[in-house]
């Protein structure tokens, strides 16, 4: 079975950073560090759902839930 | 008491001319913005004021005082004008919100070149676009973003110069890249402004529109006129003032207010370079002592979101004075800035195009929550008929907002596009593309857009410009874009599309598609979400009707579908 923090952060770093900034870990802040703003959030969580099967509410597709890979790791499992 | 005192008495004896003596401006004389936020400032005996404070990612601090802004602006200035770039020559900022940003606009501005700032988040596709237009000769940038001028480097032959401020030796630069280092570069402690006058270029901000590609608004150095004394007046600021403009100097805010209106003042600004969250906003606030706060209705309604137990861990005493711009900030935002803050956000009116406030509410002036308030002092401005352009007297009606063409920063023209620029006017009254009423007591209510461009967080977005870039994607055979509603960000893009034979219309396309459009254009122009057609609506010639899927996703009439093709 997919590690599931290494799939995400394998995901982030493919389609939020480029060779200049792939220097990302498990605990690298996300949204309050400029690499994925409120905006590409949104295809973050699609990523998520799709990936999962899982339907994340928008209440809880919050900066905070999505800052690290591991907060959004949580997040998941929630919803699973 | 505030800087405007009694707004209607400054409408009695209004002239721009108050602006002009303030500035020691004598008409026909050199005005160059870049002297302005700097030489002059030192002069006036407050070199050693901090004009600003910086925080990025990871706690990084960074403080300068104006006479470093000075001398940082002569050593880029100088850096420049040794690599032969000239004045009127575009140099393109596509920068992060670091310092380089800030102290590289004005040095640009005394060089006489014009400053085209370009919001880094664009992708490759959109800053091509820009660049082309305005045919750039040199871009100041950061290594993060050099991959996407690389990636479009063989198309801009004109681009002569592609400057990394971060460049850290570990890598070989490329073709036609030159590494400046602001802080270690040898400094240059003279640098003569260049003479430019009230007509000279001194901006090239880039708006969407419904149709053809991004517009180049030409700002000139005049324009600090009215954006001295709006900043002044509507913004309150004054001599202690530690002020944070939350907007990007990637856009007009950013810059109007961002740069040249607190610096031109001598007033303290601070800078937080990180992505949003409610609490490092928060901190910032406290740790910075904020005293005014300039921020846009999205980011309002974000903290609203994020709750009021959390205010609660700040002290937020500092602030004393709050405005907001980039849409139009419903009055629930208002009440509960109020609530929580003690002071309400005034609304601010203006755009891209006029470079400085129009329609705004005053420290001062009883608001009335979710009025974008009066014009300011000197702006002729006039609720207009659709048909006629006459401007409608009666109380109420709503109409499209006028202004007189009058004001020190409007644009001058459209860059390489006096044909679109000539068509923002009607009946002698420049047009903004929105529409109002005016109430019985003179305060301007905002209705909606003239046309099909989304208002996202502030950001205009072009629904053609998304509509042919998803006809770039191999799956999309036919694409219509239109704003859905957003609680958060007032409007957020749609897309309907058609999907090639031999392609799955499913929720991973969709998500390749969005990736697509945010690498390519921006993430504010990704669709938010996608929905898949067997066909479009379209009239009879073939053209899509944007207008029956707007209403569908508003709940609005569809009005008039005669000209519709049969299925």
């Amino acid at each position: 079975m997919e590690n599931m923090k290494e799939v995400i952060l394998e995901y982030v770093i493919e389609e939020y950073c480029d060779e200049e900034n792939d220097d990302v870990t498990f605990e690298t802040p996300l949204i309050s560090g400029g690499i994925v703003d409120s905006f590409s959030m949104v295809s973050l969580k699609r990523f998520l759902e799709n990936k999962y099967k899982i339907s994340i509410p928008d209440a809880d597709a919050s900066p905070e839930n999505f800052d690290t890979v591991t907060k959004i790791e949580v997040l998941v499992k929630r919803f699973q | 008491m505030s800087n405007i005192g009694s707004y209607e008495k400054r409408l009695e004896d209004f002239d721009w001319s108050i602006a002009e003596k303030e500035l020691d401006y004598v008409p026909g004389g050199n005005i160059n913005i870049g002297w302005y936020c700097s030489d002059r400032i030192c002069e006036m005996g407050k070199g050693n004021k901090p004009a600003l404070l910086w925080e990025g990612l990871g706690g990084k601090e960074k403080q300068y005082t104006f006479n470093d802004v000075r001398v940082k602006s002569n050593t880029i200035a100088s850096f420049l004008q040794n690599l032969g770039i000239k004045n009127e020559d575009r140099v393109c900022l596509f920068m992060d919100k670091v310092p380089e940003l800030y102290i590289g606009f004005v040095g640009i501005l005394k060089l006489g070149a014009i400053a085209q700032p370009l919001f880094s988040a664009f992708g490759d596709e959109s800053l091509h676009v820009r660049l082309d237009n305005a045919q750039t000769t040199a871009i100041i940038t950061q290594r993060k973003h050099v991959s996407k001028v690389r990636k479009i480097l063989d198309q801009m032959p004109y681009l002569k110069h592609i400057i990394l401020v971060d460049y850290d030796g570990s890598k070989p630069l490329k073709e036609r890249e030159i590494a400046f280092n602001m802080e270690d570069a040898e400094q240059v402690e003279e640098f003569k402004s260049f003479a430019t006058k009230a007509e000279s270029p001194s901006v090239l901000h880039y708006t969407s529109g419904t149709t053809g590609q991004p517009k180049g608004v030409k700002h000139v150095h005049y324009s600090l006129i009215s954006q001295y004394l709006t900043t002044k007046w509507v913004l309150d600021l004054q001599e202690n003032d530690i002020y944070w403009c939350t907007a990007d100097p990637g856009w007009v805010t950013g810059t109007s207010y961002g740069i040249i209106g607190p610096w031109s003042m001598g007033v303290t600004l601070c800078v937080l370079d990180t992505g949003f969250s409610a609490e490092s906003w928060y901190k910032f606030i406290e740790k910075r002592k904020i005293t005014m706060w300039y921020s846009a209705p999205t980011a309002i309604r974000s903290l609203m979101k994020a709750g009021d137990e959390l205010i609660k861990q700040y002290n937020l005493s500092s602030l004393r004075h709050l405005a907001s711009v980039g849409e139009p900030l419903n009055a629930e935002a208002v009440i509960w800035s109020e609530k929580v803050f003690g002071k309400a956000f005034l609304d601010t009116y203006w755009q891209t195009e006029t470079g400085s406030m129009m329609l705004t509410n005053y420290p001062d002036m009883k608001i009335k929550p979710g009025s974008m308030g009066k014009p300011f002092p000197g702006i002729t401005a006039a609720i207009l008929d659709t048909e006629t352009f006459e401007e409608i007297t009666e109380t109420g009606k709503p109409g499209l907002i006028g202004f007189k063409p009058n004001w020190p920063a409007m644009m001058r023209t459209y860059w390489r596009n006096e044909e679109t620029y000539q068509k923002k006017f009607m009946n002698g009254w420049y047009l903004p593309g929105d529409r109002a009423y005016i109430d019985q007591d003179g305060y301007y209510w905002f209705i909606g857009r003239d046309d099909d461009v989304i208002n996202t967080g502030g950001h205009l977005v072009s629904p053609f410009e998304v509509e042919s870039a998803l006809l770039e994607h191999e799956a999309v055979a036919e694409s219509a874009v239109v704003a859905k509603p957003d609680d958060v960000n007032m409007e957020v893009v749609k897309a309907f599309v058609t999907v090639k034979p031999g392609f799955e219309a499913n929720d991973d396309l969709e998500l390749k598609i969005m990736n697509f459009i945010r690498k390519k254009l921006s993430p504010l122009a990704m669709p938010q979400e996608i929905e898949y057609k067997d066909s479009l609506p379209k009239t009879r010639s073939g053209k899509i009707m944007r207008r029956v899927l707007h209403a569908q996703e508003w709940g609005e009439e569809i009005g008039d579908i005669s000209t519709l093709e049969d299925d």
